[in-house]
């Protein structure tokens, strides 16, 4: 058993098995509790700096319920803390409890004292076939105005308690922020457990953790495919005899699993085409490592860069136009872009001895990368269309940064004496919190959406 | 640390060199199948496995079923000594190759590695090569992939201008993922700039 930990102090057992593939389903409350603008936008500038102080009630749970109530509230609380732009104010236990259908009118001037600037009220009650229904609405007490809710309908499991939890973290989030929220989200990370390397892949918080693969050989290189069902990954386990670097490509709710480059050397990097129809993978059967295309289910492969030198690490747009990628053919590792459609090469980076590894972020607007620096080997963020350049992390051995699927979070990993673990942060680097496993390194990240 | 490579597992191949038992105990049955499959198939028979053949003199004509059969056991004896002296001369060189940071030249040092590999894939014809680039942990993990297999592949490179067949030679890569020494020092990235030959 592992136990993962989030720096802000929430701990939880990691123990959850195999994804229900029934869906949440999930439909918005109409009429007057929708409002279009919040008033509680801010700019996130840091932990502290600016918190929303927020009072999230107890869900009114039907008999049978509580224990999935209590679970889901465990979830928004832990999530809306680990933003680190939202404080949560003492509720204790209203009497009579309060819910959705509550009178809002009755409530503003009482939790606006009481120093909340939002209230979330709520219910659970058990529905047909073994399914409960969540149902919450989010209040802001300063402009006495509902934000609107949800109601979620789901089967009545752990697993899916914590799944409507995160949908409800992502509301409230992205109403009092204005920001995409990053909770229903997944990770695939590696966990190295002694001799074994095992391919993880949990909920966005560490939990639901399911090993999708174990080996005695390295697996690196994780990358999801746009619609968050695969996973692209570079494993060295034993084939034909030899152990070297192989492009797979992971159904992960049938564990089926294809061989999408095997050429003659090593096959590595993968990087997903936004139609989840193809994959850009670095080959060295002409020599040096260059950049081909592969459909995923592997076959015929086209070349896609022509250099003396190495081409490595390549990311596509969102638009799938272009390719970015790492090259040493100027003299030391930089970055360039290249149009698919065949066009002149473009070198992007142009600031210090080092900058590789870059990712494109989902919305198009960012690139990170891998930079070294005064602190060593160090993540950056570039904003593409002004070219400004943030450093997010603080070295010195730091690597595999990949966008949260909102582009607004980037997770990356990085040694920490001589442990190696996770940190998400933000794009401009203020908010930051860390995942780490108690007794093993976890490095590798790769951030993806649900399915 | 360093990983341990010395063990004689299976008593077949006690005649090998050790380093090379590393890989070969890990599947023996498969190893030994494809490495004779695998090489019948890609190596021409050409001189040099004829070679041993022809010092059989013409002046001594041999039509008889046995006389025949004594050249062939000469010829087979011949090419018995030659794999013994050429793995005589593979005892003599370590199997890595080292490379200065960022570097991929093969140091003038390392020329006697290169021949011994060279000159035993050419006596033992059912030999295949594997080698091994490792880059040392600086830098990210594809690239340091990158480095390593650009490593490998100059071993390759060196071992084909000595007149190995590029078919018996495959370069790979592990990147920085098999360090062979552990730590965040000078030493142990010099350790872990290496390419390793691994005879199959």
């Amino acid at each position: 058993m592992q136990v993962f930990q989030w720096n802000l102090g929430w701990c939880f057992r990691g123990m959850r098995h195999l994804a229900s593939l029934i869906s949440t389903i999930a439909l918005l409350i109409t009429g007057t509790h929708v409002l279009a603008q919040s008033p509680l936008r801010i700019d996130i500038t840091g932990v502290g700096t600016r918190q929303i102080p927020v009072a999230l009630a107890p869900l009114e749970a039907a008999p049978g319920t509580q224990e999935f109530a209590a679970t889901v509230m465990e979830v928004v609380r832990a999530n809306l803390q680990r933003s680190g732009v939202i404080s949560l104010v003492e509720t204790g236990t209203p009497q009579p409890p309060l819910n959705e259908r509550t009178p809002p009118e009755t409530l503003f001037q009482e939790w606006r004292g009481r120093g909340a600037e939002a209230l979330v009220i709520g219910s659970t009650a058990s529905g047909s076939s073994n399914r409960n229904e969540v149902r919450f609405i989010l209040l802001d007490t300063l402009r006495s105005a509902s934000l609107g809710g949800l109601a979620i309908l789901t089967p009545n499991s752990t697993l899916e308690a914590r799944r409507a939890g995160h949908r409800i973290s992502d509301f409230i989030y992205e109403k009092l922020t204005g920001e995409p929220g990053f909770f229903a989200t997944r990770l695939a990370f590696v966990r190295k457990d002694g001799e074994f390397h095992n391919l993880i892949v949990s909920d966005s918080d560490g939990q639901n953790t399911q090993v999708a693969l174990r080996s005695r050989q390295p697996i690196i290189s994780l990358a999801w495919s746009p619609d968050g069902t695969r996973l692209a990954y570079v494993s060295y386990e034993e084939r034909d005899g030899i152990n070297k670097p192989v492009v797979y490509v992971h159904t992960l709710a049938t564990g089926r699993r294809v061989v999408a480059a095997n050429e003659r050397g090593s096959n590595s990097s993968p990087a997903w085409s936004p139609d989840g129809k193809s994959l850009a993978v670095v080959l060295t059967r002409d020599g040096n490592s260059q950049i081909y295309r592969v459909s995923a289910e592997g076959g015929p492969v086209t070349r896609l860069t022509r250099s003396a030198g190495i081409d490595t690490e390549p990311s596509f747009t969102p638009d799938g136009r272009h390719v970015y990628f790492t090259s040493d053919r100027g003299g030391s590792a930089q970055i360039y872009r290249v149009p698919i459609e065949g066009g002149s090469t473009e070198r992007v980076t142009f600031n210090g001895p080092f900058n590789a590894r870059p990712q494109i972020s989902p919305d198009g607007r960012y690139m990170v990368y891998v930079t070294r620096r005064d602190r060593g080997f160090q993540i950056a963020v570039m904003d593409l269309s002004s070219r400004q350049e943030t450093l997010v992390s603080e070295g010195s051995k730091d690597d595999s940064p990949s966008f949260a699927p909102s582009s607004r979070w980037v997770i990356y990993s990085s040694r920490l004496g001589d442990r190696t673990l996770l940190t998400a942060v933000s794009l401009d680097g203020k908010l930051r919190s860390r995942l780490s496993a108690q007794g093993s390194d976890i490095r590798g990240p790769a951030w993806g959406r649900l399915p | 640390m360093r990983h341990s490579d010395q063990n004689h597992t299976k008593e077949t191949f006690m005649n090998l060199l050790p380093q090379q038992n590393r890989l070969i105990r890990k599947s023996i049955c498969i190893l030994g199948l494809l490495a004779l499959a695998g090489c019948a198939s890609q190596v021409p028979l050409d001189d040099k496995q004829g070679a041993p053949i022809t010092p059989v003199s013409p002046s001594a004509p041999t039509p008889s079923a046995s006389g025949s059969s004594g050249a062939q056991d000469s010829a087979a004896a011949t090419v018995t000594r030659e794999i013994a002296a050429a793995r005589a001369e593979l005892a003599r060189v370590k199997p890595s190759i080292y490379f200065d940071y960022d570097r991929f030249e093969i140091r003038s040092e390392y020329q006697s590695v290169i021949s011994a590999y060279a000159n035993y894939l050419k006596v033992d014809v059912n030999s295949r090569l594997i080698i091994e680039g490792n880059a040392d942990e600086r830098g990210t993990t594809e690239y340091n992939l990158a480095l390593g297999q650009k490593r490998a592949q100059a071993v390759s490179r060196a071992l084909e201008i000595m007149g190995v067949a590029p078919n018996r030679v495959e370069a790979i890569s592990n990147g920085e993922e098999k360090p062979k020494a552990m730590g965040s020092n000078e030493a142990a990235w010099a350790e872990n700039r290496r390419a390793d030959l691994l005879l199959k």
